[in-house]
């Protein structure tokens, strides 16, 4: 039951072309895709809910995730733990994740055993039983998995700064694990609520990869999910954030020997229509791969190799996202002895350098390759083909983004690159957070003498 | 372990087909290194890996971080092209190069587009046979491991696990951290790399995988161009074997909000033959996810930890047997209690016949998905060949798993787990 942070698709040159999706919607408004590769006799089952951290309301942060771990302990038929234990005796492998996008439940099984996490999956659609009992003990697992994540480490607490700096009004701005003192002050009835408000077939989808007939699987979908009622769906505020005016600043301390700086720079994800902007977003895309797509990007190159001011130097950019807003942003881990201020300088040079000369056609040539090279190794993996739909249909696009993924970084010039980011790497949508590193405290000699025994 | 499965010489293949339908051809170069090969013409792509024993355990105290930091420069230029023009060059091609590294083992691997392989493996030659060890760059490197090293002693789990190694292997190569300690990073020099080079990258000391879209005629050219421009076969002397020493209990302070717990000893190596009964064991105990005990009793019984695991890592010579969790510091005394009373209990009554049950049905339910990409046939391959596994070892996999008895697990765990041996290291103490 893993939390992953923020937004998924960063990951530049994993491209998003894949091969024929099948698609049904049910009755219940459940839409079911199902993709065929016969290369082995597995099967990977996936169900998103259209419920993340985005969703939640103040004082209730976290509760999305906590929804996610209790989805665990049992419904009005199986006794917690159940679900686990039937999947481990199919030889098959599961887990979930929460975003602040979605949650996401998936199992990988040999093909025949299908039948049984989809039977699984929509037994606790319905039938999840959320005890007192339970809860009191899974919330406590919670907060140890937010101190493991994120109190004890410094560029984990550095990032829930900057998300929480970046976005002012828009939830994005939130923790997807939540405020500890949010954690401390949930009871069981808030798990409930956000499992009645949103846990329904008609705020769902169901992605099924591997092994299989699209035709069975459907017919699999609706013998076990088709009865499942829709229900109503709240209402979702778009909770805007406002144009960011002047740069933001904010330190953190922590233990640490080395610093850490983190960039963010507001810019707009690609529109749901994939048009409206479509040519600002893939260029965006780009210029993140120019800046940090291999070793010889521009990034490390030139911070990290040529000038020795940081260890480590990247960018990132997530096209995509339910929310609306997207990020541009760029971290750095200075070189001992380099200040902050200095790896920051650095990183905006490289960025001047783009506006005022834009990029080669080499670079352009070798981010196309990157992609088409891409798109031919990610077929390997019929869990990550399956992963790309359900996120792109879960944040509200639709998949066949992926069709036309290749050709529209193939359209993209050096004056593209140039206008993006001139328009959205700007200082005054910029917010900078750095780790001041503090040392551990002094006594912190082994204590008690190692003994023989 | 000896190579008693495989006198194979070069030309004269063995094919054998496992459960999940993998052939797997084997044969030796003139030059000696082993080879793995799967033909697979599903997609157009071609995975290649080659590992020498070449890992932290070469170190000694004197050149700690040597065996580590030879891995690393292999990637940063070859045969006079500098760093940045080679890692272009792979990246015009559309190929992906990587390393890996532990304590045994120092790999290499590439995937490319079945369309680009000439050039892909010509590439990977030249990266292979003609290191640069450019001295600017070792010396920008250096500061990298510098910065890394003292990252770690600020960091509680690289804290516990630089103790732990310490404690459980004392002056074993096993103890040694891979990046080295700041004092031997700064003296090491090319000589050094070039020496430990041509001592441990020798064709001899090479085990090659190759899975993907090409004939089994073009994998033995390549993997034969690939052997021989290795450096010349040497005498490479075994690993250290390792002694059992006493145990240590050690408790360090840091202002983290949790404690972390390490507790274990040296135990298994690769291709003991206790290690049926003690991986299913162990899956039963601390390593099948939510069906553990240890999940169960210091997870969801209390809710003290969000993980705790078990596991048994067998190596050339005795690799760890090791547990950890995490849980807010004022409760690390009932977790470690916890673990404690789980283990001996588990030892002193075996598993149920139910939970055997329930292991060996993932561990044979889940074998398909254990093969079913390139890149895990790859990965498989590769610590197969690398550890001299028998080339049966996936057709046999499962019948070894399903011939495991609950008394057997018993006795395995009696006579070679014993927790009173186990070194204890918690970081974070109040």
């Amino acid at each position: 039951m893993n939390l992953l942070k923020f937004f998924i698709i960063t990951l530049f040159c994993s491209s998003l072309a894949i091969a024929e999706v099948h698609e049904k919607t049910l009755l219940n408004g459940l839409r079911v895709f199902v993709v065929e590769d016969h290369r082995s006799p597995v099967v990977v089952s996936q169900v998103w809910y259209r419920a993340g951290s985005i969703d939640e309301v103040n004082g209730k942060t976290g509760v999305a995730h906590v929804l996610e771990h209790m989805m665990f302990k049992g419904t009005k038929t199986t006794k917690p733990g159940e679900f686990s234990e039937i999947i481990a005796a199919a030889g098959g492998k599961e887990n979930a994740f929460t975003g602040a996008d979605y949650t996401c439940y998936f199992q990988q099984l040999e093909k025949s055993k299908l039948p049984i996490a989809l039977k699984m999956e929509a037994d606790r659609m319905e039938n999840l039983v959320i005890s007192e009992e339970e809860f009191n003990k899974e919330i406590k697992v919670v907060m140890e998995e937010r101190r493991w994540r994120t109190d004890d480490k410094p560029t984990s607490q550095a990032n829930e700064l900057s998300q929480s700096l970046t976005f002012r009004t828009h939830p994005y701005r939130r923790p997807v694990v939540g405020w500890m003192n949010d954690l401390e002050n949930m009871s069981y009835k808030d798990a409930n609520e956000w499992y009645q408000d949103w846990y329904a077939p008609n705020n769902s989808i169901l992605v099924v990869a591997g092994d299989v007939k699209s035709d069975e699987v459907f017919e699999l979908a609706n013998k076990y999910f088709g009865k499942i009622k829709k229900i109503d769906i709240k209402q979702r505020k778009p909770q805007l954030e406002p144009l960011q005016e002047g740069i933001r600043r904010a330190t953190l301390k922590a233990p640490s020997k080395l610093g850490y700086i983190q960039m963010a720079y507001h810019a707009p994800a690609l529109t749901k229509d994939l048009e409206s902007n479509a040519s600002e977003a893939y260029a965006l895309e780009v210029l993140a791969g120019i800046l940090s797509n291999t070793s010889t990007s521009r990034l490390h190159q030139s911070v990290v190799n040529d000038r020795g001011l940081a260890l480590s130097a990247s960018a990132s950019y997530a096209m995509t996202t339910r929310g609306g807003p997207s990020l541009f942003e760029l971290y750095a881990t200075p070189a001992e002895g380099v200040t902050a201020g200095s790896v920051e300088s650095a990183l905006k040079d490289e960025i001047k350098k783009i506006i005022n000369d834009g990029v080669t056609d080499v670079e352009l040539e070798r981010i196309k390759i990157g992609v088409i090279a891409g798109e031919v190794y990610q077929k390997d993996s019929v869990f990550y083909q399956a992963m790309l739909i359900g996120q792109l249909e879960t944040m509200g696009y639709s998949h066949t983004l992926m069709e036309g993924y290749i050709d529209n970084i193939k359209k993209i010039t050096s004056k593209q690159i140039q206008d993006v980011a001139k328009k959205y790497l700007n200082d005054d949508y910029l917010t900078v957070v750095t780790l001041d590193p503090q040392p551990l405290e002094p006594n912190k000699l082994p204590q008690g003498k190692p003994h023989a025994h | 372990m000896l190579t008693r499965f495989f006198i194979i010489l070069l030309a004269t293949s063995f094919s054998f087909l496992v459960n999940a339908g993998v052939k797997i051809e084997v044969w030796k170069t003139s030059a000696g290194s082993k080879v793995f090969f799967v033909e697979n013409h599903d997609l157009p792509i071609i995975d290649v890996s080659i590992s020498f024993r070449a890992g932290s355990a070469r170190d000694t105290n004197e050149i700690n971080g040597l065996a580590s930091i030879t891995n690393n420069l292999m990637l940063l230029g070859s045969d006079q092209i500098n760093e940045k023009d080679l890692a272009n060059k792979f990246t015009d091609i559309g190929a992906q190069l990587d390393s890996e590294f532990d304590q045994d083992k120092s790999g290499f691997s590439l995937r490319t587009l079945s369309e680009k392989k000439l050039e892909a493996f010509n590439l990977f030659k030249i990266v292979m046979h003609k290191p640069n060890f450019d001295s600017a760059i070792l010396n920008r490197e250096k500061i990298k491991y510098y910065a890394s090293i003292s990252q770690g002693e600020t960091e509680p789990d690289a804290i516990a696990n630089k103790a732990f190694l310490k404690a459980i292997y004392g002056s074993h190569p096993y103890a040694l951290s891979g990046s080295g300690t700041i004092n031997t990073i700064e003296k090491l020099t090319i000589k050094d790399l070039i020496y430990f080079y041509k001592s441990y990258y020798s064709s001899s000391n090479a085990s090659i995988v190759i899975v993907g879209d090409l004939t089994v005629d073009e994998a033995k050219l390549f993997s034969e161009d690939l052997s021989n421009g290795l450096p010349e076969p040497t005498v490479i002397q075994p690993y250290t074997e390792v002694l059992i020493k006493s145990k240590e209990d050690i408790k360090i302070s840091h202002p983290s909000s949790q404690a972390h717990l390490l507790f274990g000893a040296p135990i298994m190596k690769r291709g003991d033959p206790d290690f049926f009964p003690l991986y299913v064991g162990n899956y039963i105990l601390g390593g099948g996810g939510f069906s553990s005990r240890l999940t169960e009793e210091v997870r969801e019984k209390k809710g003290l930890v969000y993980s705790v695991y078990s596991y048994f890592m067998p190596l050339i010579e005795k690799g760890p047997f090791q547990v950890g969790l995490q849980t807010k510091k004022d409760q690390i005394d009932e977790a470690l209690n916890l673990v404690k009373s789980t283990i001996n209990k588990f030892i002193s009554d075996g598993p149920s016949e139910k939970e055997l049950q329930a292991a060996k049905d993932n561990l044979i339910g889940g074998f398909p998905m254990r093969l079913d990409s390139n890149k895990k046939i790859l990965d498989y391959l590769t610590m197969m060949a690398f550890y001299d596994y028998p080339v049966d070892y996936l057709d046999t996999f499962s019948v070894s798993v399903n011939k495991v008895t609950t008394k057997q697990v018993k006795k395995a765990f009696q006579s070679r787990v014993d927790i009173n041996q186990f070194s204890t290291i918690i970081v974070g103490i109040e």
